[in-house]
């Protein structure tokens, strides 16, 4: 049950859009920017970090729904997916996005958490300023996200089988408004 | 020295809005809405939740920047934000404030911390739902901020004194990039 009266047919995030919108334009501009952009980051990768932060704060609803987003661009390699949750060191991605994931993960814990030696480490593997900076600010953005969905107790759907329809949406039109106008998309 | 380039002498939050201003402009209109727009709680409460959690963060930059907009927006009051922030005393708040603070230290640690009897002491104390939603999501949002600034090392003016314009800026014009 949520701690505050959102509409109930909504889960997770879209509950708390729905309900503030004046917060819900900035946060939805803000995960539009970071997450449907393509450069030396691809939205895979993008996804990725969120995913991987949403799992290290046990946030459900943000790591199954930003993990099936993640699916859907890396054309339903669901094993990837599952391996960079398990142990993104052994998963079969570039050194550069491990790299970028152990920033990611350092994040979590607390923006001092990330020392001189992983950036060093990130550059070394190719990152640049801007990865450094997207990947930085995505796992400070998730840490908000997690805790925002979490913190007042938003219902994560339970039925594993509507994540992938709601990832689809995403993928097809991004996180407009449309993503809090919408409960819950059900399997047929 | 910063991880990434940014320009020098320019501290804290305001190096990454002019390293990427295209994020930065959701970001001030996420800490305008939040500290500033449409709420039961005065901008200078919505401060004091910013300037705890960025204090419970260990972010110098945040706390001593939101410590100093508090400050400004409180006046006579204003001995209220070191009594919270050094000597750890909320007598002068009220029940209320104070079983926000309570929620706000939860979701600072995470958001599963925060658990239904927090919800309901605010609620007797006289919380309402957009208190209680305006203080989890400035408490997460600081969760955001502190990260972003201390994750990429920008540069953090030190002693409360460096602060003093900056937080007289914050309270009069609020935040716009």
């Amino acid at each position: 049950m949520p701690y505050i009266d959102v509409d109930k047919n909504l889960p997770g995030i879209r509950a708390l859009l729905a309900f503030s919108p004046e917060t819900a334009a900035p946060i939805g501009a803000l995960a539009e920017l970071l997450l449907r952009r393509s450069d030396s980051l691809s939205m895979a990768d993008r996804e990725l970090i969120g995913m991987y932060v949403s799992y290290l704060n046990d946030c459900f609803y943000c790591n199954h729904s930003h993990g099936e987003i993640a699916i859907c661009y890396l054309n339903g390699n669901r094993e990837l997916v599952d391996a960079v949750r398990k142990d993104y060191r052994q998963a079969p991605i570039t050194e550069k996005l491990k790299s970028l994931l152990q920033i990611a993960a350092k994040v979590q814990q607390g923006g001092r958490s990330v020392l001189p030696r992983d950036i060093e480490q990130a550059k070394e593997q190719g990152a640049s300023d801007h990865d450094i900076h997207d990947t930085v600010l995505i796992a400070a953005t998730f840490c908000m996200m997690n805790r925002y969905v979490d913190g007042l107790a938003t219902i994560a759907p339970q039925d594993m089988s509507s994540y992938p329809l709601r990832a689809k949406q995403i993928v097809e039109k991004g996180y407009g408004n449309h993503i809090f106008l919408q409960p819950q998309p059900q399997p047929l | 020295m910063a991880y990434i380039q940014v320009e020098e002498g320019i501290p804290g939050i305001r190096s990454l809005f002019q390293f990427n201003p295209e994020t930065g402009g959701p970001l001030c209109d996420l800490a305008q809405a939040l500290l500033r727009g449409p709420s039961p709680l005065s901008a200078a409460e919505r401060e004091l939740i910013a300037a705890y959690v960025s204090h419970r963060n260990g972010c110098m930059f945040c706390m001593n920047s939101h410590a100093m907009a508090a400050r400004c927006l409180l006046g006579d009051q204003q001995h209220i934000v070191d009594e919270i922030l050094i000597e750890q005393n909320t007598s002068a708040l009220s029940a209320k404030m104070k079983s926000l603070l309570l929620i706000a230290g939860k979701v600072q640690v995470n958001g599963k911390s925060v658990k239904a009897e927090d919800i309901e002491m605010a609620r007797n104390a006289g919380a309402g739902d957009a208190d209680i939603h305006d203080t989890v999501l400035i408490a997460a949002s600081f969760s955001m901020f502190n990260r972003y600034v201390d994750g990429l090392n920008t540069l953090t003016p030190s002693g409360r004194w460096a602060y003093e314009e900056m937080g007289k800026r914050m309270s009069e014009k609020g935040y716009q990039l």
